[in-house]
């Protein structure tokens, strides 16, 4: 049976305390590209009882995603966003989810993710990833960003980490390991990245300060 | 002097673009950030790098 909002949101409030609890139930947290990165990191934030995501990938599940994705077997075929928010439900069932499947470009970002707080970018490419970098930090000053890059390949865990670069920017990764050397990839390390990217969501809306811009990494 | 990723460079007077076309930075995949502010890709061409700038060229790297 599933426990009542109440019953959640007095769990969360536990182990989490009143206060913080309360932060983290009113932030809008954006969620670019939902592959291995991406899903893992949503399901980080559903579980830490974020109040709204926003979901955005125009892809389909592929038998090649599951040994990394938040997927199941019985989900291929389906849109990720779809199955990923079929997933979320199960874990979380009072999260509020708004789902895009669409492909993420200069045009479309700005009103995509006009409401979140805190943008994770989780795409694939270096490219769509420089473009989400550029387009967020130019156009869209108040918005944290937090980039994923370098978590390719079976490299040692200990060399992923979280760097910030501006107030408002952060990246995770060992910024190195890139896909396209062939060194493929592997679900406990693109896991370790989104643990990062969503861990700095959390520690952002724990800043007690206004605009929560003085944290170090 | 310019400190561009942590390295010092004699390179007031230039700017963004012409300092790019000196190093093998793919510029599809990076971001450049000057003291603190993204510098947009439409100004790297008149954004010219001054006495005391502390620049960071973010380049990324696929996979996710």
């Amino acid at each position: 049976m599933i426990p009542k909002k109440n019953e959640m949101i007095n769990a969360l409030e536990m182990r989490h305390g009143k206060e913080l609890q309360e932060r983290f139930s009113s932030a809008t947290v954006a969620v670019c590209g939902l592959g291995g990165l991406g899903s893992n990191i949503s399901i980080s934030l559903a579980r830490a009882g974020i109040g709204k995501l926003i979901l955005i990938d125009f892809d389909k599940v592929d038998i090649t995603n599951l040994h990394r994705q938040q997927y199941k077997a019985t989900q291929i075929g389906m849109y990720k966003t779809d199955a990923l928010s079929e997933n979320l439900k199960e874990i979380s069932p009072y999260i509020e989810l708004e789902a895009h499947t669409v492909y993420v470009n200069e045009d479309n970002a700005k009103d995509l993710l006009n409401e979140a707080d805190i943008i994770c970018e989780a795409f694939d490419k270096a490219e769509c990833k420089a473009m989400l970098a550029n387009t967020v930090l130019e156009n869209m000053p108040a918005k944290f960003l937090i980039s994923g890059s370098g978590m390719a390949g079976i490299a040692s865990a200990n060399t992923i980490k979280t760097r910030k670069v501006t107030d408002l920017f952060y990246i995770c990764g060992d910024e190195v390991s890139d896909i396209s050397d062939g060194t493929g990839l592997f679900s406990s390390r693109v896991m370790l990245c989104a643990a990062h990217q969503a861990h700095m969501v959390l520690r952002i809306l724990s800043n007690k300060t206004k605009e929560r811009r003085n944290i170090n990494e | 002097m310019v400190k561009i990723n942590g390295e010092i460079l004699d390179i007031c007077g230039m700017s963004v673009s012409e300092y790019l076309k000196t190093t093998s930075y793919d510029i599809k995949r990076i971001a450049v950030e000057c003291n603190g502010d993204i510098v947009p890709k439409s100004k790297y061409d008149e954004t010219i790098l001054k006495d005391g700038d502390s620049v960071e060229v973010v380049s990324f790297v696929g996979g996710g």
